[in-house]
């Protein structure tokens, strides 16, 4: 923590009182490729973070590394401090098993397991022995499902394929899968792009109501998205963070001119 | 207006096009036709030349079960009964049929008529119920091959005496013997109860296909552990560099290795090495396994790779190990796929002939393994050894044989397909 403070007043970052997630000087490489420079921010508890910028300026890229799933790509290099509560993510001690317990994704396209709609949300508990018996479990699959809006929907087909349902449907159960193993942050990476609005909307409504227990961290595409949801929003561009305030501020008086092009449709 | 033509309703290129796919559709029928019938030719011709194989000419006559000749001591014990001469009896129950044959060699001539094989029929009557002993009955005894190929149409008459199996008087034994209604053709139990014989009509594949069920089995147990194993490690855990790239071309490289060289290989190590027996299924299982374990790996990496990786960021998200990504997830999903490329393999394994001439699998046993340790053939050697057979009979038996190698791979195959469906149904 100490380190975080000492660094903010060096850097443009706005400044977030207690951060739940601290990175300093992050860089990325595929192979020979940087994807991300010296990105330096504070993402705060229980509120939703949004990641804007156009293609491929590396904030899908600097999501996965807030949860280690660049770890699975073998050409990719991350350097620089990533902390959550105070904690460095890329240390040798951490485990990054019990890293993404903490940290939960839900990813741009539904992905549900290829199992019953019951077996996808139970399955996080079950690995990580969360419950000890089977009224436990159902305890949790139903929690998870309620917070996830999708319980009344589903409590009668729990056993059905969970690929069966509709795409909106799917995000929401991806949505209960994350929540099923009580992570401290979600990163969303764009998880409305594969949806129509009116799944879309479902989805905005209930990632309003995760920010009191969730720290969120979303990637998106679309401006108005992340104008509703997000408390706070950083900008980037070719793997650089130009602004990062709160969203507000970036929607409505951008200090960088490339955020004001790019919020304004005349780049991206 | 735009001057650039604009697409016009042509009716005859419209024409044109319309030909044109008809025309590639027809190749496509015709190529398919083409499989097909040759495909219905191949079978047709094996079963009309195999299925003689499964009929056999019996001879009906009297036996009188002589005491004295199976049960002299008459305690009616079971190893005694075992070692009496019942070749006597089956001889002299033909013998009575015709009084006026007397002679040593018109009779040597008139037993010839009867496989040598018949003691076996009679001895398991007795065994069975040998309150027969002293009793008079009537007996279906094995015609010899030279008759039933009569029987069968497959000697002429019309040649020179000297020339056909059977001589004049021998045709009108059985002339004789067929007016009496005494010749019949019965379902041939042995051709599927017994091993290997030099008598064709003792012949059966029981031997060979149980040699091969064993080396299957084997190579069961050996290559799809193995191959699964190390298809999950190379596309699942191994880094890509140098040395993973050099295991997949010799990977590739194996898969296209002829099979005799496996064999040359299994002599070489499991013979000769680690001085395991010749001719046993267990070797043989071992260079089969040998042989498929590339296609396995291949067709495995293959199943593994189709399996969307999004099920794998999705395991890993909600925090499964790599072990539990695979066993959890990625291993169910590609199951289907493997098992298509096991099938294949194995197909491949139990029509293989070449590896087992060089282990020793090749070797002229009647007994039929009991054991992966058991001197054994293999269906597809038995084949090809009937096939050099001399006797006309073996003509049949050769594709009865191959009848019962392909009923074999029929009912492998539909066992994987089925295993395959419960699988896709599991997820």
């Amino acid at each position: 923590m100490a380190l975080a403070t000492e660094n903010l007043a060096g850097t443009d970052t706005a400044a977030v009182e207690r951060p739940k997630i601290t990175t300093r000087a992050v860089n990325v490489y595929y192979a020979e490729k940087q994807a991300i420079r010296d990105v330096d921010i504070d993402i705060a508890g229980n509120i939703v973070t949004a990641f804007i910028g156009p293609s491929g300026c590396g904030k899908t890229t600097f999501l996965r590394c807030l949860n280690r799933m660049n770890d699975t790509i073998d050409s990719c290099r991350v350097e620089g401090d990533i902390r959550i509560d105070g904690e460095d993510i890329y240390d040798r001690a951490v485990d990054v098993v019990h890293l993404r317990t903490r940290v939960g994704m839900v990813f741009q396209k539904p992905n549900p397991f290829a199992k019953s709609i019951y077996e996808n949300v139970a399955y996080g508990p079950r690995i990580h022995g969360l419950a000890a018996s089977r009224p436990a479990l159902d305890e949790i699959v139903e929690d998870s499902l309620v917070r996830a809006g999708l319980w009344d929907e589903m409590k009668d087909r729990l056993d059905q394929p969970g690929t069966s349902i509709s795409g909106g449907q799917q995000q929401r159960l991806c949505i209960a899968r994350a929540i099923a193993i009580s992570p401290e942050v979600i990163l969303m990476d764009e998880p409305c792009s594969a949806l129509d609005p009116i799944a879309t909307a479902r989805i905005e409504g209930l990632i309003d109501e995760l920010r009191a227990r969730y720290t969120i961290v979303i990637v998106t595409h679309n401006m108005q998205q992340a104008a509703r949801v997000s408390q706070k929003a950083a900008f980037f561009h070719l793997g650089e963070l130009i602004e990062f305030d709160d969203t507000e501020k970036v929607f409505t008086n951008p200090s960088e001119g490339r955020t004001q092009d790019y919020i304004t449709g005349r780049f991206g | 207006m735009n001057s650039r033509p604009r697409p016009i309703a042509d009716p005859a290129r419209l024409r044109r096009r319309h030909a044109a796919e008809r025309r590639f559709r027809l190749y496509g029928v015709a190529a398919v036709a083409l499989a097909v019938g040759a495909l219905a030719l191949l079978l047709a011709t094996i079963v009309v030349k195999g299925h003689g194989a499964f009929l056999q000419t019996r001879i009906l006559v009297e036996v009188y079960f002589d005491a004295g000749e199976i049960d002299p001591s008459g305690t009616r014990d079971a190893a005694n009964l075992r070692r009496g001469n019942y070749t006597v009896l089956a001889k002299r129950a033909l013998y009575q049929h015709f009084p006026a044959v007397s002679e040593r060699r018109e009779r040597r001539s008139l037993a010839r008529l009867l496989s040598t094989g018949n003691d076996l029929v009679l001895r398991a009557l007795v065994r069975d119920d040998p309150d027969l002993i002293g009793t008079r009955q009537a007996v279906w005894l094995i015609a010899s091959d030279d008759v039933d190929m009569l029987v069968k149409g497959h000697v002429s008459r019309d040649l020179g005496e000297g020339d056909r199996p059977l001589d004049d008087a021998q045709l009108g034994w059985f002339d004789a013997l067929v007016a009496d209604h005494r010749i019949e053709q019965a379902f041939n139990t042995m051709f599927l109860s017994r091993g290997a014989s030099r008598e064709p009509e003792l012949a059966g594949v029981l031997g060979a296909a149980a040699g091969s069920a064993w080396a299957i089995l084997i190579c069961i147990l050996v290559s799809v552990p193995l191959g699964v194993m190390a298809a999950v490690y190379l596309e699942e855990f191994a880094p890509q560099n140098r040395w993973t790239d050099l295991i997949e071309v010799n990977i590739n490289n194996l898969a296209a290795v002829p099979s005799i060289v496996f064999g040359l290989l299994g002599l070489a190590v499991f013979l000769n090495f680690f001085g395991l027996p010749r001719s046993a299924p267990l070797v043989g299982g071992l260079v089969l396994a040998l042989m498929t374990l590339p296609t396995i790996i291949i067709s495995a990496r293959a199943a593994l790779l189709a399996v969307s990786p999004s099920i794998r960021d999705a395991a890993l998200g909600v925090g499964a190990s790599r072990v539990q990504v695979v066993l959890h997830h990625v291993l169910p999903q590609a199951m289907p796929g493997m098992m298509t490329g096991t099938i294949i393999g194995m197909a491949r394994a139990l029509g293989e002939t070449a590896p087992l001439l060089m282990i020793g699998m090749v070797a002229f046993i009647v007994d039929v393994p009991t054991g992966p340790l058991d001197p054994a053939t293999a269906l597809p050697v038995q084949i090809y050894l009937w096939a050099n057979s001399p006797e006309r009979a073996f003509v049949e038996k050769t594709s009865g044989a191959i009848m019962v190698l392909l009923g074999f791979l029929i009912l492998m195959n539909t066992a994987a397909v089925w295993l395959r469906t419960r699988f896709e149904g599991r997820r």
